[in-house]
């Protein structure tokens, strides 16, 4: 209505679109101008998001609330039918142990590492920009290129691990084969791509940490275990936990790892036996190849409360951890 | 005088042991790279070979040669295909993330900092979850096969718009853009002649960032594009992986291909990635 009523007033200030309009014409345009394009700029995000982001994720609400399968259609509202059988579901159960199972195994080691790394990283280096290169260069390949080299890594005949292995006089593993092997050997490309990321945002939280800190702490005697963990950690805490919710995000929806390194031999389910199966690997067989549409949404809600409750947990425990040596610093 | 220096030595020094545990990390993070390139330039039994090769081969040619004539898993088009894709979705998001950026920092309008909390707030919310409405969504409007299904839902991105936001707000002046007001230029010819000069620098970081991304994209192209001669790389490798998985070195050819420009690319903007993942994180 606004839109309107102005059009009419330009629309009466210059009556031809005449390349020089006269002046009172022009502060009205400039008035429209100034008005109108901030919303006009902004506003590509919020369609394409709302089309493309909210209405589907509003609508798995919905759907999740129906039987909806490729044989029936949607057969008709059912309440929370489809939540109450997946958690009785053991192979949802199983998916939930596998994410659960691959998640601790990749991140402890990964953040750990990545603190350790941007420890090292913050120091005065020579080739400084070399190494962080050398730290970051696994996070932009693809994770299907990642997946293919480490699956011939961790293969059972040929692969590099079993070969290495056998010098300390383990036999060769079948990797895929076994629940806690594929954990592994998952979690290790997991914190093999992203393990440099963390690093470096760590660092760049590092290097705002005031370096006079250090210099007193040193006078008074702490050595450099004890700065590190009672000035740097503490003081990280904001980043710290940035980290681990980005962590904590990825790890839940694992997918394309598991998926690739089960190769040709049932992928989406995880192996014959299920054992790599994870939870978005189970909403995708549920949803497109069984086309359980409702039941489907429904595992993606549960999906999303997992990583909720798991994010506000994380967000306790960074709490916790890094706040209980606080008082040293100061 | 060399006690002196030990006298002096500060905690951020590095010492011997920090650059042989860099340097170990560094040659765990290249070994992948270098065994791909091992086994693409091989025939597939050096695969087998004890001890294991560790020095390429000549035969890298005759592999990809290999990998172009094998039609099944036509790989060509879904080089296209990515090529298409990741090019269209960085210049969108490039453009559509500074011009939103620009009126969150620089304009004043009702609303201003709520929306952008809810941009912000968009990038929290994990919207894999909402895949199969997407793909029903996708089977209404005649998508799915086609390229467009993994183009559009990316033409904007949340991250872009706060990313080029923190930028514009110090990057401009308002100064100059009163200056460019009085001059009589539209908003829109600030945004065009003033700022997006200014904002060269993020929006170049943003546009690989985006690229990378969109080029390793791997559930959503999983989910929607299933015909096999209209893919991406991504899905090509896939597909390579699972059926050719007895021959090694034409599946590392493959994964040497698709990997290669995203390496050309860290390797010349390798310092700017680095920056603008720093800055991204010191700013969130």
């Amino acid at each position: 209505m606004t839109a309107q009523i102005t059009r009419g007033r330009h629309d009466r200030g210059s009556p031809d679109a005449a390349p020089q309009p006269p002046a009172p014409s022009r502060h009205r345009l400039t008035k429209i101008d100034l008005k109108f394009s901030p919303y006009i700029f902004i506003s590509p995000f919020f369609i394409i998001f709302a089309i493309f982001g909210a209405f589907p994720l509003a609508y798995t609400l919905w759907v999740s609330l129906r039987k909806w399968d490729l044989l029936g259609g949607d057969g008709g509202f059912v309440g929370l039918d489809n939540y109450s059988a997946i958690l009785k579901d053991s192979w949802f159960w199983n998916a939930v142990y596998n994410t659960f199972g691959i998640f601790l195994l990749a991140t402890i080691p990964q953040i750990l590492l990545a603190l350790v790394t941007a420890y090292w990283l913050n120091k005065k280096l020579r080739a400084r920009t070399a190494f962080r290169m050398g730290v970051l260069v696994p996070n932009v390949t693809s994770v299907a290129a990642v997946a293919i080299v480490f699956s011939q890594l961790f293969g059972r005949d040929f692969g590099l691990i079993n070969w290495l292995i056998g010098f300390v006089g383990i036999d060769p593993i079948d990797w895929p084969a076994g629940r806690y092997s594929a954990w592994f050997a998952v979690a290790t490309m997991v914190d093999w791509r992203w393990t440099g990321y963390h690093a470096l945002i760590l660092l760049a939280a590092m290097q705002a940490i005031p370096k006079d800190l250090y210099e007193s702490a040193s006078i008074d005697g702490a050595s450099a275990l004890r700065q590190f963990w009672q000035i740097t950690v503490p003081l990280l805490r904001p980043t710290l936990l940035f980290s681990v919710i980005i962590a904590t995000i990825g790890g839940l929806q694992l997918f394309t790892e598991p998926l690739l390194f089960n190769g040709s031999n049932n992928a989406i389910l995880g192996g014959s036996l299920r054992q790599s199966q994870t939870v978005a690997m189970y909403l995708y067989e549920q949803g497109f190849t069984r086309f359980n549409f409702g039941y489907g949404a429904a595992i993606a809600w549960l999906l999303f409360l997992l990583i909720i409750i798991v994010s506000l947990a994380n967000l306790v425990l960074v709490r916790r951890l890094a706040g209980g040596s606080k008082g040293a610093e100061q | 005088m060399s006690t002196k220096v030990k006298a002096t030595k500060r905690p951020w020094d590095a010492g011997p042991v920090t650059y042989i545990a860099l340097t170990i990390l560094a040659l765990i993070s290249l070994f992948p790279f270098y065994w791909m390139i091992v086994i693409s330039t091989r025939t597939n039994d050096a695969i087998a070979d004890v001890p294991p090769p560790l020095l390429p081969g000549g035969r890298f040619a005759t592999n990809v040669a290999h990998l172009f004539d094998n039609y099944e898993a036509h790989f060509a088009q879904g080089l296209i295909n990515s090529a298409i894709v990741s090019t269209t979705v960085t210049l969108s998001v490039v453009f559509f993330s500074s011009l939103a950026g620009f009126a969150f920092a620089k304009l004043r309008f009702a609303g201003r900092n709520r929306l952008l909390l809810f941009i912000i707030g968009t990038m929290m919310v994990p919207i894999q979850l909402g895949l199969i409405p997407q793909y029903m969504l996708m089977v209404k409007l005649g998508w799915n096969n086609e390229l467009q299904a993994v183009i559009v839902p990316f033409l904007v991105s949340g991250f872009g718009v706060f990313m080029m936001r923190q930028y514009a707000d110090q990057a401009v002046s308002d100064e100059l853009i009163e200056a460019a007001r009085v001059d009589g230029c539209s908003t829109w010819r600030i945004y065009w002649n003033v700022v997006l000069p200014a904002l060269r620098p993020a929006a170049a970081v943003l546009g690989l960032l985006t690229f990378m991304t969109t080029w390793n994209e791997f559930i959503w192209p999983f989910v929607v594009l299933n015909d096999p001669g209209n893919q991406t790389v991504q899905l090509s490798l896939r597909l390579l992986g699972t059926t050719y998985y007895n021959d090694f070195s034409l599946v590392f050819a493959g994964t040497a291909i698709a990997t290669l420009p995203l390496l050309v690319v860290f390797v010349v903007f390798g310092r700017q990635i680095i920056s603008g993942i720093m800055e991204g994180a010191v700013k969130a």
